[in-house]
């Protein structure tokens, strides 16, 4: 028999109380933890889908032209009767410090062509990297050949063109071997052929207009990589797309906040939900506590129960707080998110937090109780038994 | 030397016009060993001396020595280790936890000891074999009857071995049957040495007691020796 013993059978008896202050620091702590972890479940998919968007550092040549709207990004200035980057020096970026972190590289030469007496802008593109660096891309049809061009959806209906017709650019005859499904990009206007055909047709041999890289960038450092690029092509002006994302990061870090002042406000409540339970529960005890100070437990001893009852609780609720937290955001992310792609992960830094949270809300909440039950005088305690 | 001394203990609750004088000035010494029962009418301060002497309410004057110990000198934490150390409790409403099982009752006051488990357990089953409910160890204090609970009460109060027992209406729930029973065993508790004051209105009790205590309004109107024998109380019945 130890105090923790006693503290333990009080538990177990009284069942009612006990699960009323579990339920109060589990419904704090639970829905923290679902929405810390619906948070970071968003915050892991805006990463996600930041790698999964493709290119995110542009690498444009150094010109005086105005910027355009590329696939609804904001871009620098990207000009078709410029000075353009040469070919042979993208190899150095293979060479830069964070070279392992460039998923893709995608080399892109553009011109202005005349098909069926309309201007139209041609793109010769490395379709390698743009699996990579497009992904959403859906070619109906197949990806070009040396001699053909992939069309975007809206080219194709301005210039009445389907898989398998043919067209002339430059004087060279070509065949579109497959048009692109809707992008809502710029895209849906290009025509696509490889790089190595649009330079020819193009007269712009080994040079290009612009490049895409694609970047890991959960771990990597984005604007180091921009950096260094920007060294290894002194010529270029290297840029990290970020507007895609900044909207959603605001909107996240609105969420958050909020989920904050949530979370706050819950395990208010819930210590108070504790508080006024514990002091019930002293309170019905106090001819138990004059027992026990009658028997020689010192004041400390007593504290020593009620804290130990409440350690107890809230080491169930932490636990199970967290469990319940992680199950209600799994439950809970196709509603709030909408993406099937999310994922809940085990997060022991959250996890370790809840279970700190919820010992720090039990314990804090029960010292008064505790400090009350310490000061009941046995004398009364007992008359009143 | 006295091995319990009480010089003038008063205790007042209230001041002024509406205190009341619980207990007023009490003297009287009992040596290590004696049997000294407390008897007096309801409201006559017998309860309060006792709690007083239990270290468990501070007089409003006098001083109160056990073992040389100057009880009420010590500080909150102290005075509880001296209730442990020295003192055994059996409440007449017995008080046992009733959600802690018989065994784990009498095991109650070794709780704050630093001893291991097992040796918690034999000692609580030595004190439990020695008021006769070994073979219910494992009951809830509701499953047993009144004289049985008593006789926990009793095996709690000794389980620490401790040198005074103070007994506040042993028998006041009791039947005559169990009350003997319940007697004597104090009574061979005694008889081992310890030293055991009970407040009780029984005179049937208190004809196991050696000496006699009479309080009156909260003063010491009669100490008497009594042969302890269990026939000579009628002469004292209130």
């Amino acid at each position: 028999m130890t105090l923790k013993d006693i503290a333990l059978r009080n538990l177990r008896r009284r069942k009612a109380k006990a699960a009323f202050v579990l339920a109060g620091l589990l419904i704090a702590v639970s829905t923290a933890v679902a929405l810390l972890g619906l948070i970071e479940a968003m915050n892991r998919d805006i990463q996600k889908k930041l790698e999964e968007y493709g290119a995110n550092i542009l690498i444009l040549p150094k010109t005086e032209n105005l910027s355009l709207t590329y696939g609804g990004l904001s871009l620098g200035g990207v000009s078709f009767e410029m000075q353009e980057i040469r070919q042979a020096d993208l190899g150095r970026v293979k060479t830069i410090k964070n070279a392992a972190n460039v998923a893709a590289m995608g080399p892109t030469v553009l011109g202005a062509v005349e098909v069926s007496d309309r201007k139209v802008l041609l793109a010769g593109v490395d379709f390698q990297a743009v699996k990579i660096l497009k992904p959403w891309w859906k070619v109906g049809g197949t990806v070009p050949g040396d001699s053909d061009v992939l069309l975007g959806a809206e080219a194709a209906r301005i210039l009445n063109l389907n898989a398998g017709d043919h067209l002339k650019i430059n004087g060279s005859n070509l065949q579109v071997s497959g048009i692109l499904a809707p992008t809502g990009s710029q895209d849906d206007q290009l025509v696509f052929t490889p790089l190595s055909t649009a330079q020819s047709l193009l007269n712009k041999q080994g040079r290009v207009s612009m490049v895409e890289v694609a970047a890991l960038c959960t771990a990597c450092p984005i604007e180091a990589m921009v950096s260094q690029i920007s060294k290894a092509l002194p010529g270029t002006k290297v840029m990290a797309i970020q507007q895609v994302v900044q909207g959603r990061m605001e909107t996240l870090s609105h969420f958050k906040k909020f989920s904050y002042g949530i979370s706050m406000v819950l395990v208010l409540v819930g210590s108070l939900v504790v508080l006024v339970t514990m002091m019930g529960s002293v309170r019905e005890r106090t001819g138990e506590i004059g027992i026990f100070r009658a028997m020689g437990f010192r004041r400390s001893h007593v504290i020593k129960i009620v804290l130990l009852e409440a350690g107890i609780l809230s080491a169930l609720a932490g636990i199970m707080g967290y469990l319940v937290g992680f199950g209600t955001t799994k439950a809970a992310l196709p509603f709030f998110a909408g993406s099937n792609g999310m994922e809940v992960l085990f997060d022991p830094i959250l996890a370790a937090g809840a279970f700190a949270v919820a010992m720090t809300m039990g314990l804090a909440s029960s010292v008064y109780p505790a400090l009350l039950a310490a000061r009941i005088d046995p004398t009364d305690a007992l008359r009143a038994l | 030397m006295s091995y319990i001394r009480a010089e003038k203990l008063t205790k007042q609750y209230g001041t002024g016009d509406a205190a009341v004088t619980a207990v007023g000035g009490m003297s009287f010494n009992i040596q290590m060993g004696e049997f000294v029962v407390v008897m007096g009418e309801s409201g006559s301060g017998k309860s309060t001396l006792l709690t007083m002497m239990g270290a468990l309410n501070s007089p409003t004057a006098g001083n109160y020595r056990v073992d040389g110990l100057e009880v009420y000198e010590l500080g909150q934490d102290q005075r509880a280790d001296f209730r442990r150390e020295f003192l055994g409790f059996i409440f007449q409403s017995f008080h046992l936890i009733p959600y802690l099982t018989l065994l784990e009752n009498v095991m109650l006051p070794l709780a704050t000891v630093k001893m291991s488990s097992k040796k918690k357990r034999a000692l609580a089953e030595d004190a439990l074999l020695r008021v006769g409910l070994n073979g219910k160890s494992h009951r809830l204090p509701g499953q047993t009857s009144g004289g049985e609970q008593e006789r926990v009460a009793i095996a709690r109060a000794i389980v620490n071995e401790p040198p005074i027992l103070f007994a506040d209406e042993p028998s006041g729930n009791l039947d005559t049957k169990t009350t003997r029973v319940v007697m004597d065993l104090l009574q061979s508790l005694n008889e081992e040495g310890m030293t055991i004051v009970m407040v009780t209105h029984s005179p049937e009790c208190a004809g196991y007691a050696r000496r006699m205590l009479r309080i009156s309004d909260g003063l010491l109107v009669e100490d008497v020796p009594l042969n302890g024998s269990r026939g000579g109380i009628q002469a004292i019945v209130c």
